[in-house]
């Protein structure tokens, strides 16, 4: 029959345990530098939001249950297992105050993958039934509607009618045989709508043979993000469903950080057999077809112009230099802020912090960050690719009064497309 | 037994009782840890794991995020330590005749008066890493008895040593027995805390560059 | 045989000058570090001092104590002493033999109960009875016993009769022990040494023909005068051993340079003995100076403390084959004890209830 909730938790945590969190476990000389490379201790000072010490329950559990001297401890009753309480108490920490940024794996001197820790402390978490509420209603929602912000096909279609009136071109639909699957992410059919006839016409120009799906066209996993690695399988599912339906040679990850994570890195590992096609972020695919003049644009956007780098795409995605090569042909006056790059600063709403109200005092007060490298360049535009870090920076500027502008790369791209030839 | 049968006996039964305690201990922590295993990723890899994973057990001793102050000092304070450990333990004549007796072959050494002050870093480095142990407010949430267990077992033979080498506070008999015994309580007792890391550490860092590397991502 | 007249007037009557026997007195003095007045007062006494009777008992030994003691190249200034003492029995040195020898013996014994000095040079062997050494048919541990009943104090001569030296080594077939392992009830000096620097005998037997006393002694029974100090600490080649400059074979660069010896096996820093600063043969040198490390022969257990010339640093013990068996060891167990562990995995794996919208 079911069994409790902890020993469910437990048996996730017992699960998830592998030879790198063995290994990192007993490496970690509790030196403390992890809570140098995450913007939530930085910002507040607090050691609580110290990385390694997030894993707290999860080390105790390995050890409990892998080490020699754990399991006599256990065998004589001189172990002290981990409880309900310990797992309530951890759930702000490993939810609230964590993005899976990866910011500490970078940091920590014997190597140890935090961020990869904290992804499976986050299945043993949701199995006992202690992850956030408003995380839990997203997921929620996506598995029952689709998206976990509430948006559905009718949504979609009304957005492309319009995206095509715009435009003057078609939106494929459910094309079969096209080369490419567009999907999209909530966030972007519900705020940057833009992204509709941005990719419409810079595909029409390339000549890209694409598509979407009206049965998968939502990208973001709230599965990820909760960690629950089948909620996850069921999200992605739909989208694999449907690329393999339409017999498409590729996926595009869309302008959304963990649907990558999600599409790209954990998906075939998810549904247990690889793809019958490949996975390509729109970025990358832009920047592909930069390079094959097949992306021609023409005039510049003169403002000073700086990248925020979001953590799934590329400390832990790999698109690193894509979007430097676009913004190159667009940004006369792009300036890098300080540590750019795979070393950036997390926007503070990423791995589904977002979606969790509670954090929301949290996630302001760790803007300060973001808030001190741009200070640090005085730009005017801040361009991403990604629909969640656009949101949690317009959030966190507006909060600062802070008069800077956010774009996303592939509308401004869009935006710059040089008329097609007569 | 008399003090003469004592050293005899810590340079001989005692010794193989705490090498047979390291290396068992040790090559048990370092297969089973392994052991468990890794799922094999079914995505298709942008890079070479393991390429990034051998590099990344070098560069992260050098490439690390910019640090604030007490990141800065736990660095430092960390590097010195450890520098002056090593040359400490592998470039005097007296250890190397140690080692030469154990692995066969030896290597030159360098002067003691480079030695003198190896040591004394480290000492100084060891006693500064304590101090910031107590006074930080990250570190001190994070660490429990095992680090202080480890620190002093490390610090022992440290001081000793020096005393030794400078015949400060005892005589040269007493200091070799403690010196020596101090080593084969650290030995014995090092697989089964975070001493370990001396090994693992190697392990530790491939996963996480080959974790990055199969995304293409150079750490 | 038994003049017990005043040293002085014996000395005389050997051609000894008064002038020669100051001399010894204020190098004796001089020796033992003792105040400067020192050697006035040892010269007063002792040229008043009738000569003691001194029994000398040899056991499991190799005459070599006896050997240094003799056998000088300047003539007579340590057998000196032989002259302010009656040296009522000793194996080597007496004309007598067999029962006239004995009775000599057992004659001194009696007549100065309570006040002869016994010397003692060799182990006693204890197994079966002491049966593996014995003089005149009684074996060493019974005539030791029966010596040290009368003796005022007892010098053991020598490492072997201090702690037991060459027949205690391992596996000690005899069951030897050293003399104060034996008496209880006796001072007892140590004059440790394989064998001692002959003018330490000497002035330790001065020292108590003068005070009437022994001199002060170190937790293992030696006179600090002579065995407060390592070898290490007044070696002349301690700048080498500070500077980290050693030998590494007995005719490299190093050694003829004259570096350290602590590679080749040197015991000089757990050693302690007046090689240094007495030395041998009327102060030629000591056995660094002749290029070879110090064995170590003044202290208790030296054959039995590794290889003479193996570091100080280095094991006595085979520490590769140890390690060699404790790493297969320690794999045998990963792969069992990761056996099971990836067993709870799977069974973990198995237990694992698929997670739906209705557990959030």
């Amino acid at each position: 029959m079911a069994t409790s909730s902890l020993q469910r938790g437990i048996n996730a945590f017992v699960e998830q345990i592998d030879g790198p969190v063995a290994t990192f476990f007993t490496s970690c000389v509790h030196c403390g530098l992890c809570a140098d490379a995450c913007l939530f201790y930085t910002e507040t000072q607090d050691p609580q939001y110290t990385p390694i010490h997030k894993l707290a329950p999860l080390r105790r559990v390995w050890q409990q249950e892998y080490t020699f001297w754990g399991k006599l401890m256990s065998r004589l009753g001189l172990g002290k297992p981990v409880t309900d309480a310990e797992l309530a108490a951890w759930e702000p920490l490993v939810y609230d105050s964590c993005t899976l940024c990866g910011r500490c794996s970078l940091a920590c001197p014997v190597g140890n993958d935090i961020a990869y820790m904290v992804r499976k402390m986050r299945e043993g978490m949701v199995a006992s039934g202690h992850a956030p509420e408003g995380l839990k209603n997203a997921t929620r929602r996506a598995i029952e509607t689709g998206s976990p912000m509430g948006v559905n096909l009718n949504t979609l279609l009304a957005h492309i009618k319009h995206a095509e009136k715009e435009t003057g071109l078609s939106v494929p639909l459910d094309k079969q045989g096209a080369d490419y699957l567009m999907v999209l992410s909530s966030a972007e059919i519900a705020e940057y709508s833009e992204i509709i006839p941005a990719v419409t016409r810079i595909f029409h120009q390339a000549g890209v043979s694409w598509t979407m799906a009206s049965d998968g066209f939502e990208g973001t996993n709230s599965g990820i993000q909760i960690g629950s690695s089948d909620l996850a399988a069921e999200l992605l599912g739909r989208i694999v469903q449907a690329a393999e339906r339409l017999k498409v040679k590729y996926v595009i990850s869309p302008e959304c950080g963990h649907a990558y994570t999600a599409l790209r890195w954990e998906g075939p590992n998810l549904i247990g057999r690889p793809y019958g096609f490949q996975v390509i972020h729109i970025i990358e695919l832009l920047d592909q077809l930069r390079s094959e003049g097949r992306l021609r644009t023409e005039g510049v956007d003169v403002t000073r112009m700086t990248f925020h780098d979001p953590c799934q795409m590329v400390r832990r995605g790999g698109v690193i230099e894509q979007p430097r090569n676009l913004l190159n042909m667009v940004a006369p006056n792009f300036v890098e802020m300080p540590d750019a790059g795979i070393q950036n600063w997390c926007c503070g709403g990423g791995g589904g912090v977002s979606a969790i109200a509670r954090a929301e005092p949290l996630r302001i007060k760790v803007f300060s960050r973001k808030k001190a490298q741009l200070d640090a360049i005085g730009a005017d535009t801040i361009v991403t690719s990604c629909s969640n870090c656009r949101s949690m920076l317009q959030d966190g500027l507006e909060h600062n009064h802070m008069d800077i502008n956010v774009v996303g790369l592939t509308e401004l791209i869009a935006e710059h497309l040089a008329p097609a030839a007569k | 037994m008399n003090p003469q049968e004592l050293l005899y006996w810590v340079r001989g039964t005692g010794l193989q009782i705490a090498a047979a305690v390291f290396v068992s201990g040790m090559s048990y922590r370092m297969l089973h840890l392994v052991l468990l295993g890794r799922k094999k990723s079914l995505a298709t890899p942008r890079g070479s794991e393991w390429r990034s994973g051998l590099r990344t057990i070098w560069r992260r001793s050098l490439v690390m995020p910019e640090l604030t102050a007490r990141g800065r000092f736990t660095v430092t304070a960390g590097s010195l330590f450890h520098l002056g450990f090593f040359i400490t333990l592998l470039f005097l004549s007296q250890h190397i005749d140690v080692l030469r007796a154990i692995l066969g072959f030896g290597w030159p050494a360098l002067p003691r008066g480079v030695i003198d002050i190896t040591a004394i870093l480290s000492i100084a480095a060891l006693i500064a890493l304590l101090a910031h142990r107590f006074m930080d407010p990250v570190k001190r949430l994070l660490s429990d008895f095992q680090d202080y267990l480890s620190w002093t077992l490390t610090f022992l033979p440290l001081l000793t040593g020096f005393m030794l080498l400078r015949g400060i506070g005892f005589d040269y008999l007493t200091l070799l027995i403690l010196h020596t015994l101090s080593i084969e309580l650290l030995l014995v007792v090092a697989p089964f805390t975070k001493l370990a890391h001396m090994l693992s550490i190697f392990a530790a860092r491939w996963y996480n560059g080959a974790i990055a590397g199969f995304k293409g991502v150079k750490v | 045989m038994k003049d017990h007249d005043t040293l002085e007037h014996r000395l005389a009557e050997q051609g000894i000058s008064r002038r020669s026997f100051l001399k010894f007195c204020a190098a004796m003095a001089s020796l033992m570090a003792l105040p400067p007045g020192s050697a006035t007062a040892i010269a007063a006494a002792l040229a008043q001092a009738k000569r003691p009777s001194v029994i000398w008992l040899s056991f499991q030994e190799c005459t070599g104590c006896t050997e240094s003691l003799t056998r000088s190249h300047s003539p007579t200034l340590e057998s000196l002493i032989f002259d302010m003492i009656s040296l009522d029995y000793h194996h080597t040195l007496q004309a007598a033999s067999g029962f006239a020898a004995e009775k000599s013996r057992d004659d001194a014994m009696k007549e100065y109960y309570g006040k002869y000095l016994l010397l003692v040079d060799g182990s006693i062997p204890t197994k079966n009875g002491g049966a593996y050494s014995t003089i005149a048919g009684r074996s060493n541990l019974d005539l030791l016993q029966e010596a040290a009943k009368g003796a005022a104090a007892i010098v053991a001569v020598g490492t072997c009769a201090a702690f037991g030296g060459l027949p205690m080594a391992r596996p000690n077939p005899t069951g030897a022990v050293a003399v104060s392992d034996l008496i209880k009830d006796k001072p007892i000096i140590n004059i440790s040494g394989c064998p001692p620097i002959p003018a330490v005998i000497t002035g330790v037997l001065a020292h108590y023909l003068t005070f009437g006393e022994l001199p002060a002694l170190d937790e293992l029974g030696r006179p600090k005068a002579f065995y407060a100090e390592t070898i290490h600490d007044r070696c002349y080649r301690r700048p080498f051993y500070d500077q980290g400059k050693f030998a590494k074979t007995f005719d490299d660069e190093g050694a003829r340079n004259g570096w350290c010896l602590y590679e080749l096996g040197c015991k000089g820093p757990t050693t302690r003995n007046a090689c240094t600063t007495t030395k041998w043969n009327g102060g030629a040198g000591f056995p660094i100076e002749a290029g070879h490390g110090c064995l170590g022969c003044s202290e208790p257990n030296f054959w039995d403390a590794g290889s003479f010339y193996t570091p100080l640093s280095a094991p006595t013990a085979d520490i590769t084959t140890v390690a060699k068996i404790a790493a297969v060891a320690g794999v045998g167990a990963a792969v069992a004890l990761g056996a099971l562990d990836r067993a709870k995995k799977r069974q973990a794996q198995q237990a694992h209830e698929k997670l739906t919208v209705k557990d959030l």
